[in-house]
């Protein structure tokens, strides 16, 4: 167990791109920090500089009390899933968990018990003779986590561990990893570029754009929130609504192209900027305040959603199963909480 | 009769049937001409059927000392090329597998120009610099035994290629948790890369035996001292030596050593077929 602390850390490849930014965060002991962004964000980086698979060009990396900088993965005691799980092929469950404590010189009665051990956690008893080929899927998924809990080490490290499972699958083993880590108390970095596993499993979220962790947070103050244009749309699901208006100098806010926003957050800015609202913070409400042309419905079972135009933008409104709606004009009505206004310029939250 | 009877089928098979024959036949001839004495195979040439000598001429071609200075037997030879075809197919293996490991998982300063280097090498075969090769295994005085028999012709440009392939296709991730599992490189190489390049060892094991087993060019030239005559240049020395010498040449005991020669690439083959096609059509990962 131990807690993470990174100064100034930044990664440039030979080639000169810069994949990570100078950032400075801590991870607490026993915390589960996803990390989470669209492709090429730098998260993966970010991991595998952790991991010790990356150089790092600048700051330090702290495990522990310990900076581990210039230390081998093997010597930072942490232990890594990977995507594609990457056991090896040749050796049976039992010694792909043990592997790791064998290179380590454990007492060979002390790898035995501590392989079953972790098998019996991830019900894997039955299955410590076979080979990976003879398991599916989440079973393979399993053996990894294996072979990292056998470590006990400091620090888990997951990239993005569940996306070559199917989706049914993919939420059963989220469950289990998350029960496994608060079982563990171990702290846990993850991976993934997907925010619906990003919002149910973390503690603490950080989201990354462009090799800057652009904010980071519980996944509430993540989804209420959001720091930026960037946030608000990579998180949720149906995205944020991104509306561009102005605010005059009384005070007024305005969609371009014609309404006005008679409910506004009290704020001190003029001039452009960026209208955000979640389409499932708006309701249907013949006595509403904006004018919404939808055009078409989608039906996704728990949800129907609604999409169309306010004064000329896309827009997208998303009602309960049990709220008839049709396309034409409609009326909605919302909270003054429910808008979020950001500089249209930075994408910064005002 | 539910089958469709194709002509074309018919026609595939006869072919190979043919092509069979063709390569068979010459086998066969040497094996019944095997069963005869000397004077009747010099006097009536090639026979269709078995005659009473065969053991006879076997047990001559094993055993009897032959040669210009009658101090080889064909167990000699026989030993003598089993050390070539082993000693090269694993000195080989072993020396492009470790070349390949370099070229793909370290990063040094012109691996990308030393595995051309390698691959330029397959230009240049033993045909093309046997001089200076022998200028260079003669000075260090390497003629006359297995060490200048085996070593000069290791370095493979094929087996390295083989190799570097299969190795590139193995995923990254798999070093990665090797890494973070503690296995260090020479680990690595031992616990995962040789145990999953085992159906690729065994194809190229069999390519390389046979190759081996087959030189003659530098055999010839680097074995002067008749104890370490392999088979396969040691069958012409059975005969010549004789023709010289005025006699009747020994064609069944040649005929005889020709089949022994025969034997060990084609049981190679046969045994290690199932890995041999397996290595070379998937790579079990």
């Amino acid at each position: 167990m131990a807690k993470l602390s990174v100064t100034n850390l930044s990664k440039t490849y030979a080639g000169g791109t810069q994949a990570l930014k100078p950032c400075e965060f801590e991870i607490e002991d026993g915390e589960f920090v996803v990390l989470v962004g669209p492709s090429g964000c730098g998260k993966s980086t970010l991991l595998r500089m952790i991991a010790g698979l990356e150089d790092i060009s600048t700051g330090d990396l702290r495990i522990g009390d310990r900076v581990v900088n210039d230390l081998d993965p093997a010597d930072r005691d942490i232990a890594m899933v990977f995507q594609n799980y990457a056991l090896y092929p040749h050796m049976t469950v039992r010694k792909n968990i043990g592997y790791g404590l064998k290179n380590r010189k454990v007492p060979a009665d002390q790898i035995a018990r501590k392989v079953e051990e972790a098998a019996e956690i991830l019900n894997l008893t039955e299955y410590l003779e076979r080979r990976p080929s003879q398991l599916s899927g989440g079973q393979r998924q399993r053996v990894a986590m294996g072979r990292a809990i056998v470590r006990d080490p400091s620090l888990f490290l997951f990239d993005e561990p569940l996306s070559n499972l199917d989706a049914k699958l993919r939420n059963q083993m989220r469950i289990e990893i998350r029960a496994l880590q608060r079982r563990l108390g171990v702290t846990s970095v993850y991976v993934t570029h997907d925010q619906v596993e990003a919002m149910t499993m973390a503690d603490r979220i950080f989201v990354l754009n462009g090799g800057v962790i652009e904010q980071t947070g519980t996944p509430s103050e993540i989804y209420n929130t959001p720091a930026s244009t960037f946030v608000a749309s990579f998180m949720g699901a149906p995205p944020m609504n991104l509306l561009s208006g102005a605010r005059d100098r009384s005070g007024r806010l305005s969609f371009d192209g014609g309404e006005d926003l008679p409910v506004a957050p009290e704020i001190d800015h003029q001039g452009p900027l960026t209208i955000g609202i979640r389409p499932e913070d708006v309701t249907l409400d013949p006595a509403g305040v904006i004018t919404f042309q939808a055009e078409i419905v989608e039906e996704l079972g728990a949800q129907r959603l609604l999409h169309g135009k306010i004064s000329g933008q896309p827009f997208s409104v998303a009602v309960n199963k049990d709220v008839e709606a049709n396309v034409g004009t409609l009326r909605l009505g919302l909270k003054p909480a429910a808008i979020h206004l950001f500089d249209p310029e930075t994408g910064a939250r005002l | 009769m539910n089958k469709k009877f194709r002509l074309s089928s018919v026609f595939d098979h006869l072919i190979l049937i043919l092509g069979s024959l063709f390569m068979l036949l010459p086998v066969y001839l040497a094996f019944t001409t095997t069963s005869y004495d000397n004077v009747t195979i010099q006097t009536e040439g090639l026979k269709f059927w078995f005659g009473d000598k065969m053991g006879e001429n076997f047990g001559d071609a094993m055993f009897t000392p032959g040669g210009f200075t009658g101090s080889i037997t064909g167990s000699t030879m026989l030993m003598n090329s089993m050390i070539l075809g082993i000693g090269f197919a694993v000195g080989k293996i072993a020396l492009s597998m470790m070349a390949a490991y370099a070229i793909v998982y370290f990063r040094f300063r012109f691996a990308m120009l030393a595995f051309w280097a390698i691959f330029t090498t397959l230009l240049l075969p033993l045909e093309v610099r046997i001089v200076p090769s022998y200028e260079v295994v003669h000075g260090l005085g390497m003629t006359n035994n297995y060490t200048g028999l085996i070593v000069p012709l290791l370095a493979s440009a094929t087996g390295t290629f083989f190799f570097r392939q299969f190795f590139m296709s193995v995923p990254e991730e798999l070093q990665e948790a090797a890494r973070i599992d503690g296995a260090g490189p020479f680990k690595f190489f031992v616990d995962v890369l040789f145990p999953l390049s085992r159906t690729m060892i065994a194809a190229i094991f069999i390519i390389m035996f046979v190759y081996g087993w087959n030189q003659y060019l530098w055999p010839t030239l680097i074995t002067t001292d008749e104890s370490m005559f392999t088979l396969v240049r040691g069958i012409r020395q059975v005969l010549l030596s004789v023709v010289e010498g005025g006699e009747i040449p020994q064609f069944g005991r040649a005929m005889a050593l020709a089949i022994i020669a025969m034997i060990p690439p084609v049981a190679i083959v046969v045994f290690f077929q199932n890995m041999f096609v397996k290595g070379l059509v998937d790579s079990d990962k």
